[in-house]
């Protein structure tokens, strides 16, 4: 069983390397762009809402624990625990989705659309291809991060059902781990989407 | 499950453990925030991404238990982003060694008028195009 829950979780890692890989392709492409357009890209990042973004760091980390407990309790033959903590990061992610939401709505509002679709009056730079592909990469980048929240959030309702009918022991609980990984790799991402569109100028 | 006994052992200590953590990575959050509004110039993005990879260290280590774990794991994991190193540092070097990372050819063609007049200089510019 040891030999089992180990290779499942190397499985699980060589698939949080491919995903780094992944969203490090997309934060090559964000820093090429910035370095080819950085007063657009000053410009637009002030229209995103700084608060927004810090409220959900902190609602992304309070999930992280919230599923390393889980952990723990699994771990620890506590199933109604196990069940709470993970129903808690999912109402942490679901608070995430909806800030994401309200900040989507505002940018769309505004006019702030990707690519060819951005329609925002009144830049210091008419007509310049810079505020566009700011919003694309933002778009793209917090869209595929947002994805990965809803994986999430459906992986982890799945496990606290499995948990609270007492699947998992200390003999067994390698869902509630990988997912748990899982879990912290998108916050990890979001640790570094945060300070590169909110915070940066 | 003999790797994970001496964490079991203890709920209360791992609990305190994880909580501390969480209020180590809310105190660099706030921090990270706050050195937003202060202008350091260009410290801003270094100060900013400092932060948060001592923020995803402690994640990777505690939160993802990579700290007591079987090492291969944190090898796997290291080795991805040290591709991601090698990845993103030949992307920038690539930038900063040219002027114009545009191809010659995506550049507006000349007005009809003087197009005779500079046809040779598209054909003479795109041997050079290639070597930049």
């Amino acid at each position: 069983m040891e030999q089992q829950f180990d290779t499942s979780k190397i499985g699980m890692w060589l698939f949080l390397a491919t995903e780094v890989l992944t969203f490090g392709g997309l934060f090559a492409g964000f820093g090429l762009m910035q370095n080819k357009y950085p007063m657009e890209f000053i410009e637009a990042h002030e229209k995103l809402k700084r608060w927004a973004g810090a409220t959900n760091t902190v609602v992304l980390l309070v999930s992280s624990f919230t599923a390393v407990m889980a952990v723990l309790m699994a771990r620890t033959n506590q199933a109604k625990k196990c069940a709470m903590y993970l129903w808690l990061t999912v109402g942490c992610a679901g608070i995430f989705m909806c800030i994401k939401a309200y900040e989507y709505t505002h940018d769309f509002e505004e006019g702030l659309y990707p690519a060819k679709y951005y329609s925002h009056v009144g830049d210091l730079i008419p007509g310049s291809h810079g505020y566009a592909t700011f919003f694309s990469f933002y778009f793209m980048m917090t869209g595929l991060h947002g994805l990965h929240v809803l994986i999430g959030m459906g992986l982890m309702s799945w496990l606290a059902i499995r948990a609270s009918r007492g699947e998992f022991s200390d003999k067994y609980y390698t869902p509630v781990d990988l997912v748990a990984l899982f879990w912290h790799l998108v916050d990890l991402i979001w640790i570094y989407l945060f300070p590169l569109y909110y915070l940066i100028t | 499950m003999s790797t994970h006994t001496e964490h079991a052992d203890n709920p209360k200590a791992e609990t305190l453990k994880y909580v501390a953590t969480l209020v180590t990575l809310l105190i660099l959050t706030a921090i990270t925030v706050g050195a937003s509004y202060i202008n350091f110039g260009p410290g801003n993005v270094v100060i900013a991404l400092f932060i948060a990879t001592v923020k995803g260290i402690i994640v990777a280590l505690i939160f993802m238990h990579l700290m007591h774990d079987k090492p291969v794991n944190a090898v796997i994991a290291v080795a991805g982003f040290i591709f991601l190193g090698i990845f993103l540092l030949f992307d920038f070097l690539d930038v900063d060694s040219r002027t114009n990372p545009q191809p010659i050819n995506l550049h507006p063609a000349p007005p009809a008028a003087t197009a005779p007049a500079t046809a040779g200089a598209p054909a003479a510019a795109a041997p050079d195009a290639k070597k930049e």
